[in-house]
């Protein structure tokens, strides 16, 4: 039984505590509701309605009180500002973090956030998609998270709403585009928040601020309302302070969704029973017997810093003592990530965009002479530096005379990449190495060097590109005290693999654990 | 590019080519990306969902009952039906088109080839079809009520389309108006399009060019959107004399895209879209390849309609029918089926013909109805027909008959025939007294008639009809008058 | 492959965007930087390898699922347009197009 306050439980405590009458979700919802109003210069936070999450917090108690609440009831948590919210149920807007969507609001909830809330996507039961579904986990929305524009970035410093600190260290970036969900998670503003993860946008921010995060397989969460960004690379996933937490939340946010003709046709999972589940042959003392985690040499060159290379490795060095053993293996085309995804998602997201036309809704230009004059200057106007940057790239490797030299070939090298990766996992379970290059960047240091920022996501685009689950795992901390991510990787579908090798390292270490200071 | 079978009708010293877009709307319930209904006519905007609105988030899904009616057309046309086919975003700003970019199909359609055959001139002819794929609809533009606005609105944004593309085979206007017309009652016939042109259900384009007669193909200009016969008879026509009138002034023909104005009957170029042509066309992510099994072209297969074509030369065969008639009967598959069930409820096939080519035809268009809302009912109409072929009624008292079965709905012919008092006389000796009383008072015809003059018969038979009120089946009458005279 | 002004005029009016002189000059410069990186890619063999346009296709053969044909949205006319910048009588208002 935790002695910890009600801000710093987890979900997995928090939903021990409920069950066990310790407390309301009205009473942990006000805790964390003060939380985030404490910590408002962080720039975490989009948006709360306190009315809203509290009305929430009173239903899942009333559910409890009925024997109907599983084990999530009542339990809050926090959205990325990517996913739509129906703005009657939760008085929140969807901004993605742009001026293009400032006070835009969503006449449903994404299937996300309906399966981890309350199980209604589209307001009234709509035909016999929503009527046959299971109702939602019942958690309470505390809040909609910062994010870089359009889930475009790795450091938060791309949102219009300003940038997001990290809570390590005021100075520094959170990581991104996930990085108001990062720094919440860390800061113990909120116990978990869902993030999206395009080329690492989960993964690099949960790095950056010490939290555990997830990119499941392509197609375990519907992507049905979230603002799209490039549609084949896009993933939700959960961010939280452990991976049984994570766990938790990804059992109930997956699954098959019709609204979403990607989303993959498998059966409801229990990753928190697969991620306890013991490997065969293994015993308590050595969990992880049997498991080969593989090291692309290319994840580990030169260009890594001291701090981070010695970070992973004692973090993998864990992963032995625990009977995991190590096998060297190659990603050859790690590098050729780099230009594949910036012309892949770029292509993907200037197509995506193109709906941000002020005519229907969003921003719209004041007083424009014709209709192209509307549609420039309310672009122009909505739409920041790097998502026009983006829009830019994607236009231009679509159009006529570079589409086969640029975008055919970039997805013939996600063949190959893909194709790569299951080479490797011939001969090994799980594929580690670093999240990234660096420990987090201070504020501004990026800001002019679009290019820089690129080239950092070289190990989180590849898992990305093939569609393979990834996680990022709190490993130690580097220069500056900054928190250091361990990246696994698995094959299709096995976050259970992922889940319960990062949940054997959380039980034989505490670098999960640490708090930032002043939180 | 083949020669036409047959000379090509010169304009002004000028061969004409063409080449038609048609976009047919699919008669499914629902759209072909999102579940709200594509029914016509609804206020502004209500049949407008957030898939179809493009409101962040959203994604499209499949719609079944558009594929099946695009294997049905392909099957019908004679075309190869693909077995994997893509979906891909044709990317473009326009107020009426709310994702910015139309799901179509680009590299691989789900049907690819096939003809439409139709008669020309009293020849046969064919046109033979490029492909056909799946794209959705966009919104329509309100220009008029709103003082310097245009209102947009998006119940139609999102309805299935079927594009068939035809090779440019056509070598005339009128041509042309064959070829859809025929392509019109084909999508009709099998029912995956109500062909409804005044709602915008089939819409054609039409690429037209012009060269002198050898030389290489000249410039094509694409005239948009017409949704009557005579309005792409007409633009056609004007858009030929155009070119035509350039090119003989020394002038090119720059490729563009036209509108034709109906009340001025005249082409005009739309105002430059320089970049229209680089719609950016990719593989949409959202929408993994379309699979349609050869299980799945076969359930298709097996449920098709006989074709209009196969029909007809079955009527001509089978029922002795002309080839007008039958054509006449397989003008529409609701006409057909009543044809038959008609012809199979009395066996009179080529009665059932001249009764549906004449009298009902004409009462049909007279009232502006369809086949479908035909007032009198294909056993009822099959029993009057009987009591034609069987004498108890002459064709005369069975128009009288139809009459009142039309505008009353009665269902039994022979009471109405009594009712009317139009059954012909079928006892001879009742006729053969009349015949008597005819001969004997009328002296002065029976001594012309025996003199050799034919006229004065038809007037003993007239008096004999006379004398019977119209009864007398005048067929028997005759005999028995000529049996009397001697 | 360098990219030039009129290059970048024209994929931002394809793209309709608005862009100053000195963003232009800006995004110009960093276009061409971004690029110098993709030429890498243009060296590589990739004959006879099929794209990969969705990622679960490097495995299984990824089929588009279909839905019924059934009407299921009724009309939430208001709620979709409550973020609209002009609406009249039902209708979306935009600078009237000229054809």
């Amino acid at each position: 039984m935790s002695a910890l306050p009600i801000e710093h439980r987890g979900v997995g405590e928090l939903a021990q505590g409920l069950a066990a009458g310790e407390f309301s979700s009205v009473e942990v919802t006000t805790a964390l509701l003060s939380q985030l109003q404490k910590h408002q210069h962080l720039g975490a936070v989009l948006a709360t309605n306190a009315e809203a999450s509290l009305a929430q917090a009173r239903a899942a108690d009333q559910r409890r009180a009925n024997g109907a609440a599983t084990v999530l009831t009542g339990v809050p948590l926090a959205h990325k500002d990517i996913f739509a919210t129906d703005f009657i149920t939760s008085g929140m807007a969807t901004t993605a973090g742009s001026k293009m969507l400032a006070g835009y609001r969503s006449p449903f909830d994404a299937t996300v956030v309906a399966r981890l809330g309350n199980g209604k996507s589209h307001g009234e039961s709509h035909g016999d998609e929503d009527s046959a579904a299971a109702p939602g986990a019942g958690m309470v929305t505390l809040a909609k998270l910062n994010c870089d524009e359009f889930a475009m970035g790795s450091a938060n410093e791309n949102s219009a709403f300003g940038a997001v600190k990290n809570p390590w260290d005021l100075a520094r970036v959170p990581g991104g585009s996930s990085g108001g969900s990062a720094a919440a998670v860390a800061a113990r503003l909120v116990p978990a928040a869902t993030g999206t993860d395009t080329g690492g946008s989960i993964r690099q921010p949960a790095s950056f601020c010490g939290v555990t995060g997830i990119k499941p397989t392509y197609g375990v969460c519907s992507r049905y309302g979230m603002v799209a960004f490039a549609s084949s690379l896009d993933q939700a996933g959960p961010m939280a302070r452990s991976a049984a937490d994570c766990a938790l939340l990804l059992s109930a946010m997956s699954g098959f969704d019709v609204r979403d003709a990607t989303s993959a046709e498998r059966p409801a999972q229990d990753f928190h029973a697969q991620m306890l589940t013991a490997r065969a042959g293994a015993n308590a003392a050595r969990p992880l017997l049997g498991l080969r985690v593989g090291l692309p040499k290319e994840f580990f060159p030169a260009a890594l810093t001291n701090d981070v290379h010695g970070a992973v490795h004692a973090a993998l060095a864990e992963l032995e003592k625990l009977g995991a053993s190590l096998v060297d293996v190659s990603l050859p085309r790690t590098e050729l990530c780099i230009p594949v995804y910036y012309i892949i998602a770029p292509a993907e997201a200037s197509s995506n965009l193109g709906r941000f036309d002020g005519v229907k809704f969003g921003h719209r230009t004041a007083a424009p002479v014709d209709l192209l004059d509307m549609y420039k200057r309310t672009r122009a106007e909505g739409f920041g530096p790097e998502v026009k940057r983006r829009i830019m790239i994607g236009t231009y490797v679509l159009s006529h005379g570079y589409y086969d030299a640029y975008y055919v070939q970039a997805q013939k090298l996600r063949r190959m990449i893909a194709d790569d990766f299951q080479a490797c996992f011939a001969h090994c379970d799980v594929i580690a190495g670093p999240v990234a290059p660096t420990v987090a960047w201070a504020l501004g240091e990026q800001a002019d060097d679009p290019l820089r920022a690129y080239l950092a996501d070289i190990f989180t685009l590849p898992a990305s590109l093939a569609g393979l689950p990834g996680m990022s795992v709190p490993a130690g901390f580097g220069n500056g005290g900054m928190p250091v991510g361990l990246q696994l990787i698995g094959n299709y579908f096995q976050e259970g693999t992922l889940l319960h090798t990062a949940h054997a390292l959380q039980l034989a270490s505490d670098w999960h654990l640490a708090v930032p200071k002043g939180f | 590019m083949p020669s036409p079978a047959y000379p090509s009708p010169l304009v002004r010293g000028f061969e004409v080519v063409i080449g038609l877009e048609t976009h047919a709307q699919l008669s499914t319930l629902s759209k072909i990306f999102s579940g709200a209904s594509t029914h016509f006519g609804a206020a502004p905007n209500t049949q407008a969902c957030a898939v179809d609105l493009a409101l962040p988030g959203t994604l499209p899904v499949m719609n079944r009952g558009a594929v099946d009616r695009a294997i049905r057309l392909g099957l019908a046309v004679g075309a190869k039906v693909a077995p994997v086919s893509i979906f891909a975003r044709k990317n473009y700003f326009y107020p009426d088109l709310p994702k910015g970019y139309q799901i179509s199909q680009y590299e691989t359609p789900v049907v690819q080839g096939g003809r439409i055959p139709f008669v020309l001139n009293g020849q046969p002819r064919s046109v033979r079809l490029t492909r056909a794929h799946l794209e959705e609809d966009a919104g329509k533009s309100l220009h008029e009520d709103f003082a310097g606005q245009t209102g947009i609105d998006l119940n139609r944004a999102g309805t299935p389309l079927l594009e068939i593309v035809s090779e440019p085979d056509m070598r005339s206007s009128v041509e042309a108006v064959a070829y859809a017309r025929a392509l019109h009652a084909l999508v009709v016939w099998l029912g995956v399009c109500d062909g409804n042109m005044q709602e915008g259900s089939f819409r054609c384009d039409a690429n037209v060019s012009v060269r002198r007669p050898g030389e290489a193909l000249g410039t094509r200009r694409e005239i948009k959107n017409l949704n009557s016969f005579r309005f792409l008879q007409q633009a056609i026509d004007y858009e030929v004399q155009w070119q035509i009138d350039r090119i003989e002034d020394g002038l090119s023909i720059e490729q563009a895209t036209v509108l034709f104005n109906p009340d001025t009957g005249q082409t005009r170029a739309m105002r430059s879209k320089e970049d229209a042509h680089d719609y950016r066309y990719f593989p949409d992510p959202d929408l993994p390849p379309l699979v349609i099994s050869p299980d799945w072209v076969e359930r298709v297969r097996a449920a098709m309609p006989e074709l209009p074509a196969a029909m007809a030369e079955r009527l001509m065969r089978q029922d002795g029918l002309g080839a007008d008639d039958a054509a006449v009967m397989t003008q529409s598959l609701p006409f057909a089926r009543y044809f038959e069930a008609v012809r199979d409820a009395c066996g009179q096939p080529k009665l059932a013909a001249n009764w549906l080519m004449g009298d009902i035809s004409k009462r049909l268009n007279a009232a502006a109805l369809s086949i479908e809302h035909m007032p009198v009912a294909a056993p009822v109409l099959a029993a009057l027909i009987s009591r034609v072929a069987d004498g108890t009624v002459s064709h005369n008292g069975a128009r009288q008959v139809l009459d009142t079965l039309w505008a009353d709905g009665s269902a039994d012919v022979d009471a109405v025939i009594s009712a009317k008092g139009l059954k012909q006389m079928s006892d001879s000796s009742a006729l053969q007294a009349i015949v008597d009383a005819v001969v004997a008072a009328n002296s002065k015809s029976v001594d012309e008639y025996r003199a050799g003059r034919d006229k004065a018969f038809n007037a003993l038979v007239g008096q004999v009809m006379k004398a019977s009120l119209g009864k007398a089946n005048p067929a028997q009458a005759s005999e028995l008058l000529k049996r009397t005279l001697g | 492959m360098a990219l030039t002004p009129d290059d970048v005029s024209r994929i931002a009016h394809l793209a309709r965007l608005q862009l100053s002189a000195p963003e232009q000059a800006k995004m110009l410069a960093q276009l061409n930087g971004f690029f110098s990186i993709v030429e890498q890619m243009g060296a590589v063999d990739t004959s006879g390898v099929e794209p990969l346009y969705t990622p679960l296709s490097a495995v299984q053969t990824v089929e588009l699922r279909l839905r019924e044909d059934v009407v299921t949205e009724s009309d939430q006319r208001e709620r979709n347009q409550v973020n609209a910048p002009a609406v009249e009588a039902g209708l979306f208002l935009v600078p009237r197009v000229i054809e």
